[in-house]
């Protein structure tokens, strides 16, 4: 029996933001305790793909005494295929600058952040009117909060949270050994909660109206909803808010071409789900009781039967091969040994036999690199060479 | 911090401080954990991968190195998983390395080739990486050869050349395939900020950074008939040369390496040592001179602190980073360009030999020693003064090329004129030697007494701290120095650059009320040089510097100025410390260098 649903739009995300001065003079009314309460119960989990619970998150680091913490918001939208973020902060920046002062009132930091991916610098402008009028507003119910813009340079690594930090130092983006998690040890070494811009949207909504309007959307271990950012071979891309737990097979239903050969959940880093696995596939955190439950950050790509996967598969991997910081062996070594080996395949020059061995890399990729980057790379290279070996091979 | 916790490691529990490694706690119940980017004197990386452990209730491995333990962790370190995962690892750097092993400089001392020897790496199934590359190997530095397509991005060089020496000339750049270690502009080494110092060398784990040799040049001068083939052995190789040659760290083997260089060929065997006892006349001289002028005469434009500088890397690190501060130096070049100069002057002259036809070769613990015998100043014998250098590790690939049997070699002693040495000489080894050495002289000069150190150690500059600091009040001083009576002498010692750095900024500010600093460009002093045996990590470098005070406390003589060839040549060719002879061919001058 599965326990996924078929496909319920939703519209928070995007709903009129014009209420953000109530609800943050609200919020900060309400104790640390109370808002941290109330994330929990509403079982939000981090939106930028790991699903970390983000009431949990921001308990950590309020419990951390120190003389400085941060608040930074992960506007590093680099996954392919996501594009979610950059409407989030053109259409309703207002709700991602409440939701990090909030967070600041929570966890007791006086400074937030919002690192923007390099390519989004044309959203700059705007957010600097919205972040002086926020400030404004703040100042005038006497509450002591800044908010800065910190420009990425391209890098994908650094959208991972560790990376991001040490950008923000000024270093080279390079992922950071964990533990110390960013809670206890994050910018500057200080008590930090990173969490992605849809992430903190959610939280808006949870404050506006109450855990429970949030809790009862979504699914057992995925609740809510969530921003989808669809593309490929569709007659319908774009972005939509759904809630979470639908299954695949719906979702090709309403997007599809009726000719979707397989899904890509959640971009490079994420699974190719073939034909054949939509119906037993949904969209949601691990923990699911039946079936298989991919998480996503958003990513949902589209392809039919036009498309090599092949192709798909050699896209992914150069990606991967440049994007890699090139810091740990795995990932870097790794990524090019993939890209080179299917290559080889194709050609004739290693044996069909070889992807075998290149699955086992894979594996010990997934085990043994520094940061999700290189862990994850595994996710899209086994699902595609599983599921179309043939692909691979002739 | 401080809290005992037990974990279990491959069943065995074990006790440990809080926040211990995985990988340090394996160690302490001797269980091996293989790594690569690892180094006991550079913060962890955690980047090879190579250490990884299996940690239960965990599906990913964690890296040793770099995950601390928790209460109740168990660990095992020798699992399918763990060892496939390696073995992948290790065939991963392989393919991206460069993996000609026997024409390999390295050859026989590589980490990498270790790995992989443990691990039989027998079919390497990967593609090989190196052809997609256009690596050049960069040899234009007279000290150091990097050679990108044997690297295998550990770092370790990085973390050295940033943490030990805050220098920064290598670091990391562009990212995943193209990722790699290069210079400024990925300008060649020799056009950099860099300070020649070989720390880099000493801990890459493969050939990627090796030292330029002069092997090849040193054996055609030893068997040219027309040539005379003078060598001089610094402090610090004595006790670093028996680890190449089968000795544990620590062993002494003056005896043997003179026994080496006499059988290997050289014409004649003498000790930098003998020149090391002179610099502390020059250089003590020069302290005093300096205290005369700004004690006795009030001269305002007196440089204090008076910096030491024999050591090249530390030249060159004041020449670059801070050029307005060049008259702090002394003067005196180091007690290898001293010997140099003398070989082909006071030598020559003794022996009888035409200058011309002297080859003067040095054995240093150094790389930067490569860079100073070139530079273009360092002729004032009217030739250059020091021909080649060779590091320990080279004299000991010439003593096996050579088929000597260094075990079984009879002590023997060096050559007479320029091989006298006393313990003062020997202790310019170690960090804070020349300090010592320098106060032991003119403590004595100035009050007639020896300094007021029981049996001569002066304990509070020995050391393993960064930086040491040291104040000898100077009493009842002989009638001509009376003006210093009351003075209070304040010392400091700093080696790596990083801790030079730290004085230097003082001394910029204002804040370092020094009279008289000694750098040291490497940790630990010339025992943990560039050119030493490698590994050097901090229980040898402790070791190395326990041979040096042992030598030091068994020699008959410990003062520079009771060495009995030292007084003989000022008697006979210098006159007095700081005469025009000694200006001429013993001090120097130095360069600023742009940024």
């Amino acid at each position: 029996m599965s326990t996924s649903h078929i496909l319920k739009r939703a519209d928070f995300i995007f709903n009129n933001e014009n209420d953000w001065e109530e609800v943050l003079t609200k919020s900060l009314a309400r104790t640390p305790n109370e808002l941290i309460n109330e994330l929990i119960s509403s079982e939000l989990k981090g939106r930028g793909g790991a699903g970390f619970p983000t009431g949990l998150k921001w308990k950590l680091t309020s419990e951390l005494k120190s003389d400085q913490k941060f608040v930074i918001c992960n506007a590093d939208e680099g996954e392919p295929g996501t594009f979610k973020d950059r409407e989030i902060l053109s259409r309703v920046p207002f709700k991602v600058l409440t939701s990090i002062a909030i967070c600041g009132h929570v966890i007791g930091a006086r400074e937030g952040f919002i690192y923007l991916r390099g390519e989004y610098f044309f959203l700059q402008q705007e957010l600097k009117k919205a972040i002086s009028e926020f400030e404004f507003f703040c100042k005038e119910i006497k509450y002591d909060f800044k908010i800065k813009i910190f420009m990425g340079s391209g890098a994908y690594i650094c959208g991972e949270e560790t990376a991001l930090f040490e950008s923000m130092e000024g270093k080279r983006g390079e992922p950071r050994n964990k533990p110390p998690y960013p809670t206890a040890s994050g910018y500057l070494g200080k008590p930090t909660v990173i969490n992605n811009v849809e992430t903190l949207s959610h939280t808006y909504t949870i404050f506006k109206y109450g855990s429970k309007r949030f809790y009862d959307l979504g699914v057992q271990f995925s609740r809510g909803t969530k921003l989808f950012s669809v593309s490929g071979d569709t007659p319908k891309p774009g972005i939509y808010e759904l809630e979470l737990g639908m299954s695949l097979t719906d979702f090709v239903e309403e997007f599809g071409d009726d000719d979707t050969k397989a899904v890509q959940v959640g971009g490079a880093s994420g699974f190719l789900v073939p034909r054949k696995k939509f119906s037993q596939t949904s969209i949601g955190f691990e923990g699911k009781l039946v079936g298989i439950s991919l998480p996503t950050g958003g990513s949902m790509m589209l392809f039919n039967s036009s498309r090599s996967m092949f192709n798909v598969l050699d896209n992914y991997l150069n990606f991967f091969a440049e994007e890699s910081c090139g810091q740990c062996t795995p990932c870097r070594v790794g990524c090019q040994q993939l890209l080179k080996g299917i290559k080889a395949v194709k050609r004739g020059e290693k044996p069909a036999a070889y992807l075998d061995k290149l699955m086992g890399l894979a594996e010990t990729m997934q085990y043994t690199a520094k940061c999700g980057l290189g862990q994850s790379v595994a996710n899209s290279f086994s699902s595609i060479v599983e599921n179309f070996r043939e692909e691979m091979i002739y | 911090m401080g809290k005992k916790i037990k974990i279990t490691i491959n069943g065995q529990t074990v006790e440990i401080e809080k926040g211990t490694s995985i990988l340090e706690a394996a160690n302490q119940i001797g269980v091996i954990i293989p790594t690569l980017c690892y180094h006991k004197d550079l913060c962890v990386a955690g980047n090879c991968r190579v250490c990884v452990v299996e940690v239960a209730g965990q599906k990913r491995l964690a890296p040793a190195c770099a995950t601390p333990c928790e209460e109740g962790m168990d660990v095992l370190t020798n699992t399918h998983k763990v060892r496939n995962s390696r073995k992948h690892i290790i065939e991963l750097l392989l393919s991206e390395h460069n993996a000609d092993c026997t024409s390999c400089y390295k050859n026989g001392n590589c980490e990498l080739q270790l790995l992989a020897s443990e691990y039989k790496i027998m079919n390497q199934d990967f593609i090989h990486l190196v052809p997609f590359h256009n690596y050049t190997v960069d040899d234009f530095s007279p000290s150091i050869i990097k050679d990108d397509s044997k690297c295998i991005r550990c770092q370790r060089c990085v973390r050295t050349c940033a943490e030990l020496q805050s220098v920064n000339a290598l670091t990391m750049a562009h990212k995943g395939e193209y990722a790699m270690i290069t210079t400024f502009f990925e300008k060649s080494m020799n056009d950099v900020i860099c300070t020649n110092c070989g720390q880099c060398v000493n801990h890459c784990p493969t050939g990627a950074l090796v030292e330029k040799n002069y092997i090849e040049e040193v054996w055609s001068a030893i068997s040219d008939k027309n040539k005379y083939v003078v060598i001089q052995t610094a402090p610090a190789v004595r006790v670093g040369l028996g680890e190449e040659l089968g000795f544990d760290p620590g062993e002494r083997v003056t005896g043997k390496m003179v026994a080496a260089l006499k059988r290997l060929g050289f014409d004649a065997v003498m000790d930098t040592d003998f020149t090391a006892d002179l610099t502390i006349m020059e250089e003590g001289s020069e302290l005093l001179s300096r205290l005369k002028r700004a004690v006795a005469e009030n001269d305002r434009t007196v440089k204090f602190p008076m910096a030491t500088s024999c050591s090249p890397g530390w030249i060159k690190f004041i020449e670059h980073l801070y050029p307005e501060f060049l008259d702090h130096l002394s003067t005196c070049k180091s007690p290898q360009q001293m010997f140099g100069a003398l070989t082909k002057t006071y030598y020559a002259k003794a022996r009888k030999l035409d200058p011309e036809k002297i080859v003067s070769v040095s054995v240093m613990p150094c790389t930067a020693k490569k860079f100073e015998a070139a530079r273009p100043e360092m002729h004032d014998s009217g030739f250059r003064d020091v021909d080649y250098v060779l590091t320990t590790r080279e004299l000991a690939i010439m003593i096996k090329q050579a088929g000597i049997d260094f075990m079984k070699l009879e002590d023997m002693h060096f050559d007479r004129l320029m091989g006298e040495s006393t313990g003062a000489g020997v202790i310019f080894g170690a960090t804070g030697g020349v300090m010592e050495a320098a106060l032991r002289t003119a403590y004595e000069l100035v009050t007639g007494r020896e300094v007021p150190f029981e049996n001569l150690n002066i304990t509070p500059v020995r050391g393993v701290e960064g930086v040491r600091e040291a104040r000898i009040k100077i009493e009842k001083p002989l009638k001509e120095w009376a003006f210093l009576d009351g003075v209070e002498l304040k010392c400091a010692v700093a080696h790596g650059l990083t801790n030079a750095k730290y004085i230097m900024d003082k001394v910029k500010v204002g804040k370092a009320d020094y009279h008289f600093v000694e750098f040291m460009a490497c940790p630990g002093g010339c025992l943990g040089g560039g050119g030493q045996p490698i590994p050097t990590n901090p229980e040898i470098r402790q070791r190395r510097a326990a041979a040096i005070y042992a030598e030091d406390e068994g020699m008959p003589l410990r003062k520079s100025h009771q060495n009995p060839e030292i007084i003989k040549i000022y008697k006979d060719f210098l006159g007095h410390p700081l005469s025009e002879v000694s200006h001429h061919l013993l001090h120097t001058k130095y360069t600023p260098r742009r940024m």
